[in-house]
């Protein structure tokens, strides 16, 4: 045996070990959501069950208990989509806006202006949490999906303008420049020339901001009523509700369910992901 | 359709107060209708932003611009009616070649049938109907440039404006697509503007060439008059390769001539004022001659092919003579050089400008 294969040896048993030890959690979710109180009770955390029982699963959806809501996760994953949605889209449309702005059509003091945006990417959201809430209670939002809407777009403006705006930098200036001489406005050029360019950086965008958006839990607990709580909260509440016996299939069938969009967005989209963060430049 | 394009008093300065730069310092050319008006400059003199702002892409701080008699001051570049082609072509990489040249004439809402009928058009003029349906990543170098043309042709502009089109080509294609663009400016008659710091291009294609330097139009006549009479020993010295020769020395009167001293040599020449001059010569119009009083010595053969360039080393610096490839000098050799009293070029000592 050479070095060679020494080493790519090496490399194999440490891709081999990290992804043993990221999968082996998901392995004993999966078990164990699949296992009866019974063979849970038995011990054995690695043990394959030995039926396939989806109980637990039919469970955990649709009446689980919450305090003594019995519904299960349902109202709260429907909470989330109806909140993730709009505010991925919004956000995502603001900073693709804000970036062709801040790289193209630059103006006196828009690099300041840029500045400022990055500062809300590093500012803690424990800060704004107050004062959000007196605007959403004075805009009369509070407590309302709409206004989980509402604050999710605009923490997220800060982070889609810096995607936008860097990758956007990369296009030539004589692109644009052509265009208007074509006869194409700002909005056109934004949407004929600039967007068709941006399928990577779109990408990258939305599954950051549905990553971001659908695992909150920090806006989802501060600003939700009783019936406008998101799936992390309801996942939290759910696995808080003390009864006789712990339900450890059903907490796990529960995380799952709460876990399976994110890592469906990152299937359906991952290759564009990484594409578009080593993407740098655009070529003609 | 021709159009005159007006250039009148045009200033643009960069930045305020101490940080104030004039790249352009009232600028006046006027050109004909369907003339080829060449922009010639070293990088920075200031031709790059007079083509933008004739395109509109930059406003001047002061001066007037006229296309076809209109003023066009403050007006969008899209309705100047004119099309321009950029050094690195700014082709739309999402769309197809025939989307490409098409796009500007969807923009003024020309309907389907008939801009389907220009694309194929200027396709066929351009050699390029085979890549319509092909991105701008699928073409080479020479396939872009055609289809950045094709945008520009589409429209039938009243004015050209090309930004040193050629200068991402090599060497082989910059000739090709030089003999190209004139033909295209031949069979479409259309005013043309172009930018280049190529003075072979600037010699080729230009009917009329402006040459620029510091943001100061330095001369602006046909390419003989810039080539044989030139303003300044700057104009002299860009225009021209090898490079105008420069000595400079002290005339007096011998009568009909004058005898014209320098260091290391003299020469008897009609020079048209007696003192301090400048005398600018082309290799060209310097001979070798074994009996000449002026001599030095040869440090450098250059042939290329259908001449040779000697360059001798005198008095006066280094010294480019033009000879036929037949010539027998090697480097070490002491030569005389003679110069004819036609083709000679005086300039002022202290300002440089051009006696006559």
């Amino acid at each position: 045996m050479n070095a060679k294969n020494l080493s790519r040896l090496a490399v194999y048993s440490v891709l081999l070990i990290a992804a043993f030890f990221f999968l082996v959690p998901l392995y004993v979710m999966l078990v164990t959501s699949l296992k009866d109180g019974a063979q849970i009770r038995a011990g054995n955390l690695l043990s394959l069950p030995t039926s396939l029982n989806v109980d637990a699963w039919a469970l955990a959806w649709s009446s689980a208990c919450t305090g003594v809501d019995c519904r299960g996760l349902k109202p709260f994953f429907w909470n989330s989509v109806s909140m993730a949605v709009p505010a991925v889209l919004i956000s995502t449309t603001i900073g693709a806006i804000n970036g062709y702005v801040l790289s193209m059509w630059k103006f006196r003091g828009s690099d300041l202006l840029f500045g400022f945006m990055l500062f809300g990417v590093f500012m803690p959201f424990q800060v704004v949490l107050l004062p959000m809430s007196q605007v959403l209670g004075f805009l009369g939002l509070s407590s309302s999906i709409t206004g989980l809407v509402m604050v999710h777009s605009l923490a997220g403006m800060a982070g889609t303008t810096l995607f936008f705006r860097n990758y956007y930098t990369a296009i030539p200036r004589e692109l644009v420049n052509a265009a208007r001489m074509d006869g194409a406005g700002f909005w056109r050029i934004f949407y004929r020339i600039v967007i068709p360019m941006s399928t990577p950086i779109l990408m990258v965008t939305l599954i950051w901001q549905f990553t971001n958006i659908w695992n909150d839990f920090l806006f989802g607990v501060a600003f939700s009523g009783a019936d406008s709580k998101p799936i992390t909260v309801g996942l939290n509440n759910m696995a808080n509700t003390t009864s006789s016996v712990k339900n450890y299939n059903v907490d796990m069938a529960a995380a799952i369910i709460a876990g399976l969009p994110t890592m469906l967005v990152y299937v359906l989209a991952g290759q564009y992901f990484v594409k578009g963060l080593t993407a740098g430049a655009v070529k003609g | 359709m021709a159009a005159p394009l007006h250039i009148a008093g045009i200033r643009k300065v960069f930045g305020k107060g101490d940080k104030a730069v004039e790249v352009l310092k009232r600028i006046n050319i006027d050109v004909a209708p369907g003339e080829f008006l060449i922009l010639v400059g070293p990088s920075g003199c200031g031709k790059s932003t007079l083509l933008n702002i004739i395109a509109g892409l930059e406003e001047p701080t002061e001066g007037e611009l006229r296309i076809n008699g209109k003023n066009v001051i403050g007006m969008a570049p899209a309705q100047r009616d004119i099309a321009m082609v950029f050094q690195s072509y700014a082709l739309y990489p999402t769309m197809s070649v025939a989307d490409n040249i098409g796009f500007a004439l969807e923009m003024r809402k020309v309907p389907k049938d008939v801009r389907t009928k220009r694309i194929h058009e200027v396709a066929a003029m351009l050699q390029i109907e085979h890549l319509l349906d092909r991105r701008p990543a699928q073409l080479s170098g020479g396939q872009r440039q055609r289809v950045a043309m094709g945008r520009a042709l589409a429209r039938d502009p009243q004015l050209f404006l090309f930004d040193e089109p050629l200068s991402n080509l090599d060497a082989k294609l910059r000739v090709e697509m030089r003999a190209e663009i004139k033909r295209l400016h031949l069979v479409s008659g259309i005013t043309t503007v172009y930018v280049t710091h190529d003075q072979i291009e600037a010699m080729t294609l230009g009917s009329r060439i402006a040459v620029m330097k510091d943001g100061i139009l330095q001369q602006i006549g046909t390419p003989d008059e810039i080539y044989r009479l030139p303003a300044n020993t700057y104009v002299a010295g860009f225009i021209g390769s090898p490079t105008m020769n420069f000595i400079t020395g002290t005339a007096s009167s011998t009568g009909a001539t004058s005898l014209f001293s320098f260091e290391g040599g003299s020469l008897q020449l009609p020079s048209p004022v007696q003192g301090k001059v400048t005398l600018g010569q082309r290799p060209e119009h310097i001979h070798l001659s074994d009996d000449a009083s002026w001599r030095g010595q040869v440090t450098l053969v250059e042939p290329t092919g259908a001449d040779t360039y000697v360059v001798v080393k005198t008095g006066v610096g280094l010294i480019t003579v033009r000879t036929p490839p037949s010539t027998q000098v090697k480097v070490g050799d002491t030569v005389g050089m003679t110069v004819s009293s036609h083709h000679n070029n005086w300039f002022d000592a202290q300002s440089s400008l051009r006696l006559s």
